[in-house]
């Protein structure tokens, strides 16, 4: 438990001076993404489902939030609250669809679902197709914030990260949270208990998913824009990548992930191609040598250390 | 001669395609559940490793002069030996652990392979010239035949049922389905599984650049194009199940034929019609039409 309030200090202290040390819309980016892949590890890390359609939430929500604030006049809590909503209706058709199928035939429907939704986001014409929505106003939060204002959205999507993970903390921690747990590890043992499987792995599949939608709204008003990046499958590939690279199961290791995936990209821009081949090779790293990822790997150095001593 | 007032021509033209596009489901998904059954592994590069076998083609026709005779039984020799090196040196390390990890070590193979095929060729793609002998085509009177894409179906059957007969009635194959029941009692049997496992990898693989081969003179050849297909081929996989060899073939064609039918009459959805259909099945057949769930 200590371990874990120090792990909530540090990450408000980080979230408090990062904008005076950093570019601030860098620290939103991965503030952002943090959240995302949080919400995914929630179904992986803790669940033990491999979603490999999760980009559809992200970006489904950004153009719902999007049109709403840019078309329909919401405001940006509004447009928020109603891109996570997209995001869990999504979460809940996708996950009764996927959780008819066990193990890889789980990640392979959730992937050609979220194709599916793809195409859709291409075809339709509020999305504005291969240029995506552009241009979507900021606005004023409560109508009298001006978000417009960088600090301003900055400590905006700092609480709305915080509430986020917040939130997952708590459902890790719960009884829910230990039922998700007892089926990653043994799913038969875990009916046997009399516990409707199913019932829980939607539960967690569509919080995962609004979750999702929620760093995928907050996201669009940060760029003032929504496009066909965040639904595309790399996107669901590289959020498995942030997940994996900081440690699936660990509460603070998709954050650490998020932030050296996009540190990575975005000080590594010129490395133009090079990124997707690296990307590549971090992943195949990752699953032949350092499963545990960065924070599970570095939980167990401390582990050690500790009994020695 | 219209057909629900579709030209009769218009309406045999996207059947072609559609059996063509099926024969590669049905090559790629064969391939799938081969490598699946043995290995426990669902391939995701299997998309770029067809890739690889488009563009191997292509450069051994512009750089080395190659032709496209040889390039296809050349090519799937080359790139499933790459497989094999793939297996040996990665993949071997990963049967002990959950499914999950050969998912994403070979998704993480098809971000490299592509990536490095873009850095070297972009992505605007090169054309392959089809081969002489099967330049032109039939008139069949109600429709004109391109004799490359007739070639392109007749040797993917003659590929999908060779493999089906060879797992299916021969003493190879029949050593291929006892490792997929029960790889321990086949090894103590003394049939030495580990260079079955891999020499099975590098057939899936050889059959994916095999298709690659086939499928530069139709498509054009470029790093992505392997990619958007392995994510329909998924979807056929969930779909058939792959519990079966021959049901890998009928629903590779089947689907491959309906998207064809749903590009004449309704082509917006065309690009989503097998994505749905694999909702509906689910639906009604969690299992996959030929599956059973393990």
């Amino acid at each position: 438990m200590k371990g874990k309030h120090i792990g909530w200090i540090v990450l408000i202290a980080v979230g408090l001076s990062a904008p005076f040390l950093v570019y601030p819309v860098l620290v939103m980016k991965i503030l952002c993404f943090a959240l995302f892949a949080c919400a995914f590890n929630l179904l992986l890390g803790y669940t033990g489902l491999l979603s490999f359609g999760h980009a559809a939430f992200l970006g489904w929500a950004g153009y719902v939030c999007g049109y709403g604030v840019k078309e329909l006049g919401f405001s940006p809590e509004l447009g928020i609250l109603a891109g996570t909503a997209t995001g869990a209706a999504l979460g809940f058709v996708f996950g009764s669809l996927a959780i008819r199928r066990a193990g890889i035939y789980f990640a392979m429907v959730t992937l050609a679902l979220a194709q599916l939704v793809y195409f859709l986001a291409l075809q339709f014409p509020f999305t504005g197709g291969e240029d995506g929505l552009q241009g979507v106003p900021r606005g004023h939060l409560f109508g009298f914030i001006d978000l417009s204002d960088t600090m301003n959205m900055y400590f905006f999507v700092l609480a709305v990260f915080l509430v986020g993970f917040w939130i997952i903390d708590r459902a890790i921690h719960s009884p829910f949270g230990q039922v998700l747990t007892a089926i990653r590890e043994n799913e038969p043992r875990a009916i046997s208990l009399g516990y409707d499987v199913d019932k829980y792995k939607l539960l967690a599949f569509v919080l995962s998913a609004g979750l999702s939608g929620l760093a995928g709204a907050t996201k669009t008003l940060v760029f003032q824009l929504a496009s066909l990046t965040d639904v595309h499958w790399h996107m669901s590939g590289e959020i498995v990548l942030m997940t994996l690279l900081g440690g699936m199961g660990t509460v603070f290791g998709p954050i650490v992930g998020a932030t050296v995936v996009v540190g990575l990209q975005n000080y590594g821009a010129e490395l133009g191609q090079w990124v997707t081949v690296l990307t590549g090779v971090i992943f195949v790293l990752c699953v032949l040598a350092f499963r545990r990822g960065i924070v599970g790997e570095l939980a167990l150095l401390i582990k050690r250390s500790g009994i020695r001593m | 001669m219209d057909i629900f007032g579709i030209p009769i021509q218009a309406l045999m033209g996207q059947l072609l395609i559609g059996l063509i596009n099926g024969s590669f489901y049905a090559i790629l998904s064969l391939g799938l559940a081969i490598i699946f059954g043995l290995l426990n592994i669902i391939n995701f590069a299997h998309g770029a490793l067809y890739m690889m076998g488009a563009f191997a083609a292509w450069i051994a026709l512009t750089w080395l002069g190659i032709n496209y005779w040889v390039a296809l039984v050349v090519v799937p020799l080359v790139v499933g030996g790459f497989g094999m090196l793939i297996e040996r040196t990665m993949l071997k390390h990963l049967y002990r652990l959950d499914h999950l990890y050969g998912l994403l070590l070979t998704f993480g193979l098809a971000l490299i392979i592509e990536g490095l095929f873009r850095y070297r060729f972009g992505i605007s793609g090169e054309s392959y010239p089809v081969p002489e002998l099967l330049s032109g085509g039939f008139n069949l009177g109600f429709m004109f035949l391109p004799k490359y894409r007739a070639w392109v179906i007749a040797v993917s059957l003659v590929v999908c049922f060779g493999s089906w007969y060879i797992i299916e009635r021969t003493k190879l194959g029949s050593y291929l389905r006892a490792g997929t029941e029960n790889p321990q009692l086949l090894q103590a049997f003394g049939i030495n599984v580990p260079l079955m496992i891999t020499l099975t990898y590098g057939f899936g693989v050889a059959l994916a650049a095999f298709a690659g081969v086939l499928a530069a003179p139709v498509f054009q050849v470029n790093p992505v194009m392997g990619s958007n297909l392995i994510i329909v081929v998924f979807a056929v996989v969930v779909i058939g199940g792959m519990g079966s060899i021959m049901g890998s073939i009928i629903t590779g064609l089947g689907l491959g034929l309906i998207e064809g039918l749903t590009r004449v009459f309704y082509p917006e959805a065309s690009a989503v019609v097998i994505f749905v259909i694999m909702g509906i099945v689910l639906l009604l057949r969690p299992a996959g039409l030929f599956g059973r769930e393990r």
